[in-house]
């Protein structure tokens, strides 16, 4: 029993605590109340399934996220990343369908696109010291100007089987999407925690003085979580307009900066920068992500998705004070003394 | 604020019994009993990491006790916040200066109780009370100016007038004096002469013993959480006092650091000509050789930290030229200047130093990683680095992997002295390396020093204990006003003549 109690106490210690404990809490309702959630066929070589469908739709956003939750530990925040996204998969849709340019070289372009974005917002916030909200807040409006100049103000479709691949393809029976997805992960986390990246983006973000003058380039860092966040919004935009096999400049990844930095908070990164946790962000969209596909499960609006996500997000905030972080201590402290006397 | 139950000198105000406070793995405090008397200056004395602050923190609600009681006036009190405890009449200065920086002096001073008029705050009144408040305290600042526009020092008096403004009953200073000189510290020592003659009580903390003995009625030692003993100070001598607050006869106190022999190389490994940069420091030129002690003395704000700060490449300098070797360095900043293995040790270990967040090892890892780059450094070789010099400096944590900024105030500097060691530069800038170091450590670390410079270091020492820089240095330029008026070598080199050519005469 103690030693329960001790793990439980061991595990709420980890900042990923809460991502997991939603998901889970998700999980277990639709244990109860649908679950047909949890099953998995093959058909045509496809694995299908809600699960399967959760990390299809999810790996998008978590691409998103893992670009994001880098910004967020250096104290800035990108919220161009839904424009940024938008412009990606306009550049790719654009040359594809009138330049009669290939998938793969198109694609390229897209990354390219959001890779000017990021050394755009790097600029503003490294170079020139704008506070990142402000700083960023330019391409977001900008951003989906520019889309719009490129498509004409239309809303580009295509029909390249190779772009859609990467939306609705499959390898081995796995969404291609979800694969993108790992090796995006992967590469993000060997990219900051096999190299001296991460620790430098942490200390950058807990104290920039302190990072300078211990002979960190803190303009470099700062531009390097910029283009990285850059780039994998393009490629998240593209990912999603491969998957319906067009481009709308308005509406491409709307509100996606939102979904983006709920993510990283609830996976235990603090808006205030610092450590960060790439396996919270990863879980924390995969619970947003979870969610969502509950509710569609369903039949309910779409509207809805909103109100609960509000709901989540006034419970990670209250959370993440200090007040109700102390009442929780004391609670389980009291308990604990409970259990001792009477024992 | 409420009334303070009138009191006669020597009475028990406040009183703290079987106090204990355990962090994970640490038992900062145990079974310690403190009581503070009115009309009396308390010295609290402990090794770095002894528990003085925590103590301090736990009277003030800055922590949960784990156990024991506080009384004050003979009642129960449990303060939750420091503002409890300020409302009880407990002002206290803790050791890193919490103020906002980016508020006016005057705000800082007055922030939480501004003066009101027709609903609004009385800014007038509020900027002319501040003026007067710290004018009384020899502190001649603008007050609308932003607090971070001043120096760790002006800063740390303001924080100080600000609690003794406040103050009722009790006053609890942590290190005071740490960033201070000599005439502050005597500022400030007739400023608690005063309030102990309206019969306040008074908690001081500090390291420099003389001062414990200038100021202090009464001793409490700690070691290593535990309560040592409470003394008369006129019956405790000082070898006395350190041997309590170390826990051994403490062998040699006045270990003269040896003072290196003159081989040093003539290569002269930085130079700096006629180096100005406006408002900040006018003309300045010097040369360090490998092997030898530089040590930069004057006043504060005559320009020492800021000699330092042009040469690391921080700020940049609008006329002159650095050179380093023989290269001409046109424009500096940190990072090159750490490749050219520099090395500057700040003077602000709070705002300029420390990584809060980032574990013991890190921190100390934090300048050799940013000099190779991206390629991480192994783990194990990591461990192997920070184990080292966590021996060598006697850093106190129960592991590496703790946050530095758990840490005392004296260890946290020590990692930062460490930090700048591993990456084995050829030249040190050490602004304060000592501050907030504990006497015993303080010379070993003197000691360090000069055993760096004799293998062929050449080392910039900054500081504003006189007594220190004599003991160390080889060779000393003297500041004033923002340029170098004298320069003092061999047995030239003492505290008398550096206060002599500070004051604008002539050494002899
Ligand atoms: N917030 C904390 N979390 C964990 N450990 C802590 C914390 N604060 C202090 N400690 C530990 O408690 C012990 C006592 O620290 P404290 O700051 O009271 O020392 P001190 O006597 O003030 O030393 P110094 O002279 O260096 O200021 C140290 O071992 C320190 O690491
Ligand atoms: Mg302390």
């Amino acid at each position: 029993m103690n030693q329960v109690k001790q793990k439980l106490k061991g595990f709420m210690q980890h900042k990923e605590a809460w991502a997991v404990i939603g998901i889970l809490i998700v999980l277990l309702f639709n244990v109860f109340f649908s679950p047909k959630f949890f099953q998995i066929s093959f058909n045509n070589g496809h694995l299908y399934g809600s699960i399967i469908d959760v990390l299809n739709r999810g790996s998008s956003l978590v691409i998103v996220s893992l670009g994001m939750c880098l910004v967020i530990a250096t104290r800035g925040v990108d919220i161009s990343v839904g424009s940024v996204s938008a412009v990606g998969a306009m550049v790719a849709v654009f040359l594809l369908k009138s330049a009669g340019m290939a998938a793969a070289p198109a694609i390229l372009c897209g990354l390219l696109a959001g890779l000017a974005c990021g050394v755009w917002n790097g600029f503003l916030v490294a170079k020139l010291n704008i506070q990142p909200m402000i700083a960023t807040l330019i391409l977001m409006t900008v951003g989906r100007g520019i889309a719009q100049i490129i498509s004409g103000g239309q809303i580009l479709t295509i029909n390249s089987k190779a772009y859609a691949f990467l939306g609705r393809g499959y390898v081995f029976g796995i969404p291609f999407p979800t694969i993108i997805m790992i090796l995006v992960t992967l590469g993000v986390w060997l990219l900051t925690r096999k190299t001296s990246l991460g620790t430098s983006i942490e200390a950058v973000g807990i104290n920039e003085t302190s990072a300078r003058y211990a002979g960190i380039s803190t303009t470099q860092i700062l531009w390097i979580v910029y283009i990285i966040c850059g780039l994998l919004a393009a490629l998240s935009g593209m990912i999603e307009s491969a998957n319906v096999s067009s481009a709308d400049g308005n509406n491409n990844g709307l509100l996606l900066e939102l979904d983006a930095i709920l993510a990283v908070v609830l996976g235990g990164t603090s808006m205030d920068g610092g450590k960060f946790y790439l396996a919270g962000t990863v879980i924390g969209a995969l619970f947003i992500q979870t969610l969502t596909t509950t509710i569609y499960t369903f039949g309910v609006p779409a509207e809805t998705i909103m109100v609960v996500k509000a709901l989540v997000v006034i419970f990670v905030v209250l959370l993440s004070t200090d007040r109700v972080k102390n009442a929780f201590a004391k609670l389980t402290e009291r308990k604990k003394a409970g259990v001792e006397n009477a024992g | 604020m409420r009334e303070t139950p009138t009191v006669k000198k020597g009475d028990v105000v406040l009183s703290m019994r079987h106090i204990a406070k355990y962090f994970p793995g640490v038992k900062a405090l145990d079974d310690v009993q403190l009581d503070l008397r009115a009309g009396e200056v308390h010295a609290l004395m402990g090794e770095n990491g002894a528990g003085k602050s925590t103590l301090i923190k736990v009277m003030t609600g800055v922590y949960e006790r784990t156990s024991g009681t506080v009384t004050l006036h003979g009642q129960d009190i449990n303060p939750k916040t420091p503002q409890e405890a300020q409302d009880l009449g407990i002002s206290t200065v803790y050791q890193e200066v919490n103020l906002c920086p980016n508020l006016s002096v005057a705000e800082n001073v007055y922030i939480g109780r501004q003066p009101m008029r027709f609903g609004q705050i009385d800014w007038h009144r509020m900027n002319a009370d501040a003026v007067k408040l710290l004018e009384s305290l020899d502190i001649h600042v603008d007050v609308t100016k932003t607090l971070d526009s001043y120096s760790v020092s002006v800063q740390q008096m303001i924080a100080i007038a600000r609690a003794v403004d406040m103050s009722a009953g009790v006053l609890i200073l942590d290190e005071p004096t740490s960033s201070l000189d000599s005439n502050e510290v005597a500022q400030l020592f007739a400023i608690i002469r005063h309030l102990r003659d309206q019969n306040m009580a008074i908690l001081f903390v500090t390291h420099f013993m003389d001062q414990v003995y200038a100021i202090s009625d009464r001793i409490t030692v700690l070691r290593n959480g535990r309560y040592i003993g409470e003394y008369l100070a006129k019956d405790l001598p000082e070898l006395d006092l350190v041997t309590k607050m170390i826990g051994q006869k403490f062998v040699d106190a006045n270990t003269q650091a040896h003072r290196p022999s003159k081989d040093y190389s003539t290569v002269r490994f930085v130079r700096m000509e006629d180096i100005s940069k406006r408002g900040l420091v006018h003309d300045f030129s010097m040369a360090v050789r490998a092997g030898e002690v530089l040590g930069l003395a004057g006043l504060l704000g005559s320009g020492r930290t800021e000699v330092a700060e042009l040469l690391f490449g921080v700020t940049h300098f609008d006329d002159g030229v650095i050179y380093v070797g023989n290269d001409e360095v046109k424009r500096m900043n940190p990072r090159k200047a750490l490749a050219d293995q520099l090395g500057y040790c700040s003077e602000d270990r709070k705002v300029s130093g420390i990584v809060g967040d980032l574990s013991i090892r890190e921190n100390i890892m934090l300048s050799l990683q940013a000099k190779k780059g991206l390629r991480r450094i192994p783990l194990k070789k990591q461990q192997e680095v920070a184990q080292k010099y966590i021996d060598l400096l006697d850093i106190k944590t129960p592991s590496m992997e703790k946050k530095i900024g758990d840490l005392s105030g004296g260890n946290q500097q020590k990692v930062l002295l460490a930090r700048w060691l591993a990456t084995d530069p050829k030249l040190l800038i050490l602004d304060e390396p000592t501050r907030g170091i504990d006497i015993n450590t303080k010379r070993e670390i003197e000691n360090l020093i000069v055993k760096l410079s004799r293998q062929g270091m050449a080392i910039i020492f900054i500081s504003s204990e006189y007594e220190e820089m004599v003991r160390t240095c080889d060779r000393i330029i003297v500041l004033r006003d923002r340029h170098a008026v004298g320069e003092l070598t061999d047995n030239q080199i003492s505290q008398d003549n550096i206060m002599k050519v500070i004051a604008g005469g002539v050494a002899q």
